[in-house]
């Protein structure tokens, strides 16, 4: 058999084997089959929104000193040439 | 930074956290569901490095063309840097003492991110400990490299190199079939995205933030 070959069977098998190994694995399935893990979702998208709104608050406010910032040095330019 | 980059990177975040939770993922033991910390706490390490990427950009270009805009950048990339490797740090101890069985573990990798958070830190005590603006760009734009250069070590090689319990430890890339799989992948991947992106947003935010202050200082002293 080629080596290729023989890897790629043997990856097929053992990868097949780790899935047969960890189906029996326990999960939280009753605590998503009450669906109540929509319940986290719903919290982790508050935080999350929240998050980016304050974020965006900063940025505009960041923009709007900037922008002060800029004319407050234009009025300054144009008395000095007076 | 452009705004349709700020709504993606929200968009993408969101998709990860409600895939993250909802979508199936492999049932394995020991780590059962806690599985999903593959989505919230790998892209905080891997957000650290290419903030700290970013910034070892912002040090060469300022060795190069020492402009104070460069200095600011490189600081506050590895600002926001530290910040995200700070978290990265956290949850993962809350993730090892669930499926490990204690926060600190030893474990190779844990040790040489910590090492590594440590001599990010030092670059702001070097920082701090120079009052000459110039001096202090220059010196630590050095040290940034250092750093750099000391981080990709201890966080890629020397984990590989010895047992760990981290994935890809014993010479075995990091993400074969068995550590992370296709389904992971779809939702891992955007994470960093989403994750970096809100990173440089962040760094963004301090950079413009630092150059208000430089200029009104500097508009104080015209009028003094």
């Amino acid at each position: 058999m080629k080596p290729f070959v023989k890897y790629s069977l043997l990856c097929i098998m053992s990868a097949s084997m780790q899935t047969a190994l960890a189906q029996n694995a326990e999960m939280a399935d009753e605590f998503r089959a009450e669906g109540k893990i929509y319940v986290v979702v719903a919290v982790v998208l508050i935080v999350l929104l929240g998050l980016f709104a304050y974020l965006f608050m900063l940025d505009r406010k960041i923009t709007r000193l900037e922008r002060t910032l800029r004319e407050r040095n234009q009025t300054k330019a144009q008395q000095k040439s007076f | 930074m452009k705004t349709w980059m700020k709504f993606l990177a929200g968009g993408i975040l969101l998709y990860v956290h409600i895939a993250g939770l909802i979508s199936d993922v492999p049932r394995l033991n020991i780590l059962n569901e806690t599985v999903r910390n593959i989505f919230f706490h790998v892209p905080m390490w891997f957000g650290m490095v290419l903030l700290f990427a970013f910034s070892l950009y912002y040090a060469i270009r300022y060795l190069r063309n020492p402009a104070l805009e460069n200095d600011i950048k490189s600081v506050e990339f590895a600002n926001v840097g530290v910040a995200f490797g700070v978290l990265g740090m956290l949850t993962g101890m809350l993730w090892a003492n669930y499926t490990w069985g204690s926060p600190w573990h030893g474990d190779p990798k844990q040790n040489g991110s910590a090492i590594a958070l440590l001599v990010y830190m030092a670059y702001f005590v070097l920082r701090g400990s120079i009052d000459n603006r110039e001096q202090k760009a220059r010196l630590s734009a050095v040290y940034n490299i250092f750093a750099f250069a000391a981080m990709v070590p201890l966080i890629f090689i020397i984990p590989r190199l010895q047992d760990s319990l981290h994935p890809g430890s014993g010479g075995n890339p990091g993400f074969n079939v068995y550590d992370l799989d296709n389904r992971l992948r779809l939702i891992f991947y955007p994470a960093v995205v989403g994750w970096f992106a809100v990173g440089v947003w962040i760094a963004t935010l301090r950079i413009r933030y630092r150059a208000l202050a430089e200029k009104n200082l500097e508009i104080d002293e015209t009028i003094r």
